[in-house]
């Protein structure tokens, strides 16, 4: 890294005069410099935060799933014709089974390398959905999804919904008693949905459940069908992440016109590459050392047995825990039976998560009026509303993983299992309002400390003893740059109530909605504290510097000391 | 014999035939029925002993007379034990579940208050009482020499009966109110096989009908050869299923990365600065 401005041109070493001929050649015919150097690829900025490589971690997960996932179709038989099993497990010798399990069995115990490739598969199959919804987060709390990156945050979450039908499906093919109880699970799910529920059903597993037709289905859309989604969905969302260039974090120098940050080649190129290998060592290792599945544990699927611990992969979670905790809730029109006990929780309630997070950017552009573009990422602190809503979010999907798990729960910390559920029934309502209200307090408050060290100055660490034998730790202003970065945001517009009636005195056109946003909108920026004007700043630059009440001048070097007396940089 | 054969066709014949048979019936049955409480070797002395335990132990909630003690609400402190059998007592006992330290929704397993040989008075006293199963003879426990088709065939058995509560590798499972039903692990056969024909708690009777003992060994057999089997594919966080595994990908997967993404941003082509 430290020889970047002094290396010698590649073309002068011994390799690049090695070099020189083949990639000349294969210059000539692919044309591939001119193109780079047009396109600007190579030399194309990224902003460097640790944040910006959470999608990176998806990205590779997918890849290492892709390798593993080639190597696994080698071997397994997706079929549910029934065969009897001969290999190394003998606990289950001789039992009659599905190909599918059989030779997923197969996989664990008579392939070489079969069981670490299948759990490096599972392992880095429970990192992409998880790295997807941290990236999420990530850029959802930054405000990074605004104009112009919509339609990126919607290619976003398609991924998502892709990706946990795609963990769903493979969670299914070894048709072992818990991918089977998985399946019984969405087939309840699609018989509850009103009216069209059993149609759904038959259309799916070519018959009642569960048929003979659902694992070489799932196969399909396992290997092929979703994948090739997934692969194009990447490919658009990189494509427009290159288009509209990286969001960046504010600060002097940076603008939303301009990109700080290291070029592709050779930084980006050589960090992202490393990323890719510490990923898939990661997966590799949890795949060595952690069993994940253990399918010949469960036996072969049966419909009439069912083992307690029966939950799914960890991204459904929510909805297994929105099941879970629902009331039985059931009633009967015209001789149909309506299932609101499966159809709201595992149906309506995974939709509501979906339609907000897909509306999200739009409502909130209505909400503030907000038209602009922005490249320069939002201080979670700065959005006290955005950011006590997901807060919110985040709680109400962490009790729902609470119900999902509640027997396991139940079990290691001993408590009652109706105990827990009627806590995550009440609080699936209750603590999103309470984390919302402290989350949006902390921005608050926070927003509070930024204004404060603006207008008071940091503390120095250097106490002074007046005249009258009071003793006062010394404030000195921040650096320049340090409050660039702090005020480097909008102001807080002013809210105005909407107009009652026109030009012409006539009861406004869209009265209601406009009053509606207006009730929003107040909420939206209710409490949120605005940044020191310039002349704030200015009064306390003075104030601070003022040197008549203070002994001792502290020099421009002096960035204060700590409480051990160690000199500090800010 | 000559008078037999001539009055074999006498009126009466046939109802002194069927009388002669319902008394032999009768008396092998009675004979047979009775065996699993006869069958204990339990002297008076064990059985006075026993009992002289019991009255100390555990009378002040089973009642004096092992008769259970009821609440002014209509349950019961201890339920009466009269007929619950020896082996009822040796499991309850012999994995310390009685006596409870405390009232709860289910005893829980802890070391066992009694030395081997007081459960054996305690359950000779019990046995007295009432007819009851029998402590389970070798028939049911010994697991030596079970071939690879009755294992197999018991794990086919514990997979319909017992994975519902018990977990398909016996780390055991929740029930409302508090309940749940124990891990496996560690359980010796003997007690395995009392819990089956006695339904300890939350637990059902699977009676010899319903299972016979050869597929209650059987299933025991499974479950020792499935415990004492290696973690294939390492560590296996406890055999609890996808909830261990979600939280591993979180804490040690999205962990670990997130903190290799922290090292790799703060690496920078600034290196130079100093």
């Amino acid at each position: 890294m430290s020889t970047i401005d002094e290396s010698t041109n590649i073309e002068d070493t011994a390799f690049g005069k090695k070099a020189a001929g083949p990639v000349e050649w294969l210059d000539d015919r692919l044309g591939l410099a001119g193109a780079s150097k047009r396109s600007h690829l190579l030399r194309k900025v990224f902003p460097e935060h640790w944040s910006f490589m959470l999608g990176e971690i998806a990205l590779w997960s997918f890849v290492v799933l892709l390798l593993t996932g080639t190597f696994l179709t080698f071997w397994y038989q997706p079929s549910m014709a029934e065969t009897t099993y001969n290999g190394s497990y003998t606990p289950l010798n001789g039992l009659e089974m599905s190909h599918a399990y059989a030779s997923t069995l197969d996989i664990s115990f008579d392939v070489r390398g079969g069981l670490l490739i299948r759990q490096i598969h599972h392992w880095a199959a429970a990192l992409f959905v998880a790295a997807m919804i941290v990236h999420m987060l990530r850029v959802m709390f930054t405000g990074a999804y605004r104009k112009p990156r919509e339609i990126n945050w919607l290619i976003g979450i398609g991924l998502m919904v892709l990706g946990l039908v795609e963990g769903f499906a493979g969670y299914s093919l070894p048709d072992d008693l818990l991918s089977g109880t998985g399946l019984r699970f969405v087939d309840g799910l699609l018989r509850s949905i009103p009216i069209v529920g059993s149609y759904l059903e038959f259309f799916l597993f070519g018959g009642e459940f569960p048929g003979d037709v659902i694992i070489p289905r799932l196969y399909m859309a396992h290997i092929l069908l979703i994948p090739a989604l997934l692969l194009g969905l990447i490919g658009a969302h990189m494509l427009l992440l290159v288009y509209h260039k990286h969001t960046q974090w504010g600060g002097p120098g940076r603008t939303e016109k301009n990109v700080v940050g290291y070029p592709m080649l050779p930084v980006y190129a050589a960090k992202a590459g490393g990323f890719f290998f510490v990923v898939f060592g990661f997966t590799a290792i949890m795949g060595a050392v952690l069993q994940i599945n253990p399918i010949w544990a469960y036996g072969p699927y049966n419909p009439s047995e069912v083992t307690a611990g029966s939950q799914p992969d960890w991204y459904m979670g929510f909805v297994e825990g929105a099941v879970r905790i629902m009331p039985n809730f059931e009633s009967t029109f015209f001789n149909y039976t309506w299932s609101w006990n499966v159809f709201l929780p595992a149906a309506i309630l995974p939709g509501l998560f979906l339609g907000v997070g897909v509306m999200w950017p739009f409502l909130e552009q209505w909400i503030t009026g907000d038209k602009r573009e922005h490249h320069l990422l939002e201080r979670p602190r700065n959005a006290p509303f955005r950011t006590a809503f997901i807060v919110a979010a985040m709680t109400a999907y962490g009790v729902l993983w609470i119900g999902g798990g509640n027997d396991i729960i139940a079990t290691k910390f001993h408590l009652s299992l109706n105990a827990i559920t009627w806590f995550c029934r009440i609080g699936l309502f209750v603590l999103p309002v309470i984390t919302f209200m402290i989350t949006k307090r902390i921005c608050i408050g926070l927003q509070r400390a930024d204004a404060n060290r603006i207008l008071h100055g940091y503390e120095t660490g250097v106490i002074e003893r007046s005249p009258d034998g009071g003793f006062a730790e010394r404030h000195a202003p921040l650096p320049v740059g340090s409050q660039f970065t702090l005020t480097n945001h909008d102001r807080l517009p002013a809210l105005e109530a909407p107009p009652e009636t026109d030009a012409n005195g006539v009861a406004a056109p869209h009265g209601r909605k406009a009053k509606l946003r207006a009730k929003v909108r107040a909420f939206y920026y209710d409490g949120m504290i605005d940044k020191p004007t310039v002349e704030d700043v200015h009064h306390a630059d003075e104030h601070l510097r003022d040197h008549d009440g203070h002994p001792v001048e502290l020099g421009d070097e002096f960035q204060g000391v700590s409480e051990t007396g160690v000199p500090r940089v800010h | 014999m000559r008078k037999l054969s001539t009055r074999r066709r006498h009126p009466l014949a046939g109802i002194v035939v069927l009388l002669l048979a319902l008394g032999v019936v009768g008396g092998v049955y009675s004979a047979v029925r009775f065996q699993p409480a006869s069958a204990e070797t339990a002297s008076a002395n064990d059985v006075k002993a026993g009992r002289n335990l019991f009255l100390v132990g555990c009378a002040s909630c089973h009642g004096k007379n092992a008769s259970g003690i009821e609440t002014k609400r209509g349950g019961n402190y201890g339920p009466s034990l009269i007929g619950v059998g020896a082996a009822a007592v040796d499991f309850q006992v012999g994995t310390g579940r009685m006596p409870m330290a405390q009232s709860a929704p289910q005893a829980p397993a802890k070391d066992p208050e009694y030395t081997a040989e007081e459960t054996r008075q305690l359950a000779a006293y019990i046995a007295s009482l009432a007819p009851g199963p029998a402590i389970p003879d070798d028939e049911y426990t010994d697991i030596s020499g079970k071939t690879v088709e009755q294992i197999r065939e018991g794990g086919e058995f514990f997979r319909t009966n017992c994975t519902a509560c018990h977990n398909s590798v016996g780390a055991g499972g929740a029930l409302p109110g508090g309940k749940y039903a124990p891990k496996l692990d560690g359980v010796s056969a003997k007690h395995i096989a009392e819990a089956m024909i006695t339904g300890p708690q939350q637990m059902p009777v699977f009676s010899d009908d319903v299972i016979t003992p050869e597929d209650k060994s059987n299933i025991i057999a499974y479950i020792k050869q499935v415990q004492d089997q290696p973690n294939y594919g390492g560590m296996a966080g406890g055999g609890l299923g996808p909830v261990v595994d979600g939280l591993f990908t979180w804490i040690i997967g999205i962990g670990g990365l997130v903190i290799a993404a922290v090292w790799i941003g703060a690496h920078g082509a600034r290196v130079k600065k100093k």
